[in-house]
């Protein structure tokens, strides 16, 4: 039984790792509030002023807004259809009885390891380069004309490169929950002749519904802030540049910091409401 | 018969499986094979698979021209401290939560969790001011610390739900036997959880040492770890196909041994246990 004097030591032991993220949390979100009220240039004049909410309102009004929100919705969007997809069927041959399970595995994880600015630099130049690249080579092969990925077909290239690394944890994940199906539940639909799809839709989807969302949830706030990624390809060009994006160009580019700071208020906002969900989940987890 | 059908499927399922991972790990694999080409040999076309003259010369000239192990010092260090720092903090938080807990236990670690979600480029200026302000710009310190700061959550909760399973009986047991607060976490505690707490050091590592937001804006030339040495390469003179893959392998390969045994791990500190 914990006594009163155990609980104070406790509160104790626990204060070095509250009081660190109460402070990496609060010094620097009321900071991002307070510039984000403020005519903020700091190479032009540095501190001009309070000038309302008048940032807000720039930064939604500005052209490149809704073509951000739009990049940002379409690659979170893309990448999240391709990964749940593909980690579904790849999942399930993943489960099936197999020689050599352990190193297929290994190689289906392998690109999570590989940092976002290898990735990123490998695929733009020995994959996607359009006169040297391998799928230049293979077009050729084929008789087609080699893309030019990164300007023509941009933003297919961004979600191809960002599928390629998240695919690995969307399948790890729905791995591990078809693991826990029941064997005789489905084998008992396959005597009672179910057919394959029927199988899949009744048994095996609902079973898997709790790792979709989490796959989901998780993924989108990581995707949300993709930048080493679009940072060494397009820089931002050819309709890649997403809400992080304009943010990081607003802040260190053009160091419109009362902008910026709006702006990642904004972006704030949004992972909040995709954080609460995933909050839920996790804290009906913790009961259990 | 039935026997017989098994195999033909699990030929199937092997040959399948086999097809569609190593279409997956084409890239790391074409990476690791242009490494030891020359640069023509690199964008020969038809392009060359095994048949070509193996060389080490790209590793020699990377680390000529950019002082690879500087960056690679940087990245070890970075990573390497951010995640001991942030394990000699998480230990006893994790500590208290998990033995004894109270009504705000759940609370508090959603909302560490809750962290987490704060998108860094909402916080970027504040703390690139605040670096400039403190001379951290461009330290390797000041990356220790926001890496840690980053990964802190995710080692608490880590550390968390691999506590929980030790039975608190056994510490009942210490303490019956007078056994002091430190020594039942250093001699009975400890050695229970080492698993455990290989496997968060694992795992935090890997996340600190992949880390590209804040190790590309907060860094220049002292401090730049290997995130940032292979984004010098983004704007290419002359042939470089070989170069970067040696450069990219070279970044990677660590990463990708550690990550290779910590599999298992990974997905129950990734979802923070909400996916048995």
């Amino acid at each position: 039984m914990a006594t009163q004097h155990s609980r104070s030591v406790a509160r104790l032991m626990m204060a070095p790792a509250v009081v660190l993220l109460l402070g990496w949390m609060l010094v620097p979100l009321t900071m991002t509030l307070y510039f984000s009220f403020k005519k903020y240039l700091p190479l032009r004049g540095g501190d001009l002023g309070w000038v309302g909410l008048d940032n807000y309102i720039r930064f939604v009004s500005s052209s490149s807004f809704w073509p951000a929100v739009q990049a940002t919705l379409v690659i979170v969007g893309g990448v999240l259809v391709i990964t749940v997809v593909l980690g579904i069927l790849l999942a399930m041959l993943l489960d099936q009885p197999m020689w050599g399970q352990g190193v297929v595995r290994i190689l289906v994880i392998a690109p999570f390891f590989v940092m976002p600015t290898v990735s990123a630099l490998v695929w733009k130049n020995m994959f996607m380069d359009p006169v040297n690249g391998l799928l230049a080579h293979l077009w050729r092969f084929f008789g087609a004309e080699p893309i030019s990925w990164l300007s023509e077909a941009s933003m297919t290239s961004i979600i191809m490169i960002v599928s390629w690394q998240w695919l690995p944890f969307a399948t790890l994940i729905l791995l591990t929950a078809i693991q826990s199906l029941d064997s005789e539940q489905l084998e008992a639909a396959e005597m009672d002749g179910a057919p394959v799809l029927k199988r899949f839709y009744h048994i095996v989807l609902p079973h898997l519904s709790r790792a979709i969302t989490i796959v989901i949830l998780i993924q989108t706030i990581f995707l949300l802030s993709i930048f080493a990624e679009i940072f060494v390809t397009t820089g931002g060009a050819f309709g890649t540049r997403t809400l992080t994006y304009l943010i990081f160009q607003r802040v260190l580019e053009s160091q419109n910091v009362g902008l910026g700071s709006a702006g990642g208020v904004y972006a704030i906002i949004l992972a909040n409401i995709v954080a609460i969900f995933l909050m839920r989940i996790v804290g009906k987890n913790l009961d259990a | 018969m039935a026997r017989a059908v098994t195999t033909r499927r699990k030929s199937l399922n092997t040959a399948l499986a086999w097809a569609v991972g190593l279409l997956i790990f084409f890239p790391i694999l074409w990476t690791i094979l242009t490494s030891f080409k020359t640069e023509a040999q690199a964008i020969a076309s038809p392009p060359l698979f095994l048949n070509f003259n193996w060389t080490l010369e790209n590793y020699a000239i990377v680390q000529e021209r950019s002082d690879y192990m500087r960056f690679l010092w940087n990245s070890v260090i970075i990573a390497g401290g951010s995640t001991i720092l942030g394990v000699i903090i998480a230990v006893p938080a994790a500590w208290a939560m998990a033995f004894v807990p109270s009504k705000r236990t759940k609370d508090i670690l959603l909302w560490m969790l809750s962290t987490k979600m704060l998108p860094a480029v909402g916080v970027l200026y504040p703390i690139y001011l605040l670096f400039i302000r403190l001379g951290l710009l461009d330290t390797r310190g000041g990356l220790v610390v926001v890496l840690m700061l980053i990964n802190l959550p995710i080692i608490v909760w880590m550390l968390y739900t691999y506590f929980r399973e030790i039975p608190g009986e056994i510490l009942e047991a210490a303490r019956m036997d007078g056994a002091t607060l430190k020594e039942e976490i250093l001699y009975v505690l400890t050695p229970m959880a080492i698993p455990g707490i290989a496997s968060t050091v694992l795992l935090n590592f890997i996340l600190a040492w992949n880390e590209a937001f804040w190790t590309l804006n907060l860094t220049a030339v002292d401090a730049a770890p290997l995130t940032a040495f292979i984004a010098s390469y983004s704007s290419p003179e002359g042939l470089f196909f070989a170069k970067l893959s040696a450069a990219s392998t070279m970044a990677i390969a660590p990463i990708l041994i550690l990550g290779w045994f910590s599999q298992k791990q990974l997905v129950r500190g990734l979802t923070f246990g909400a996916v048995k």
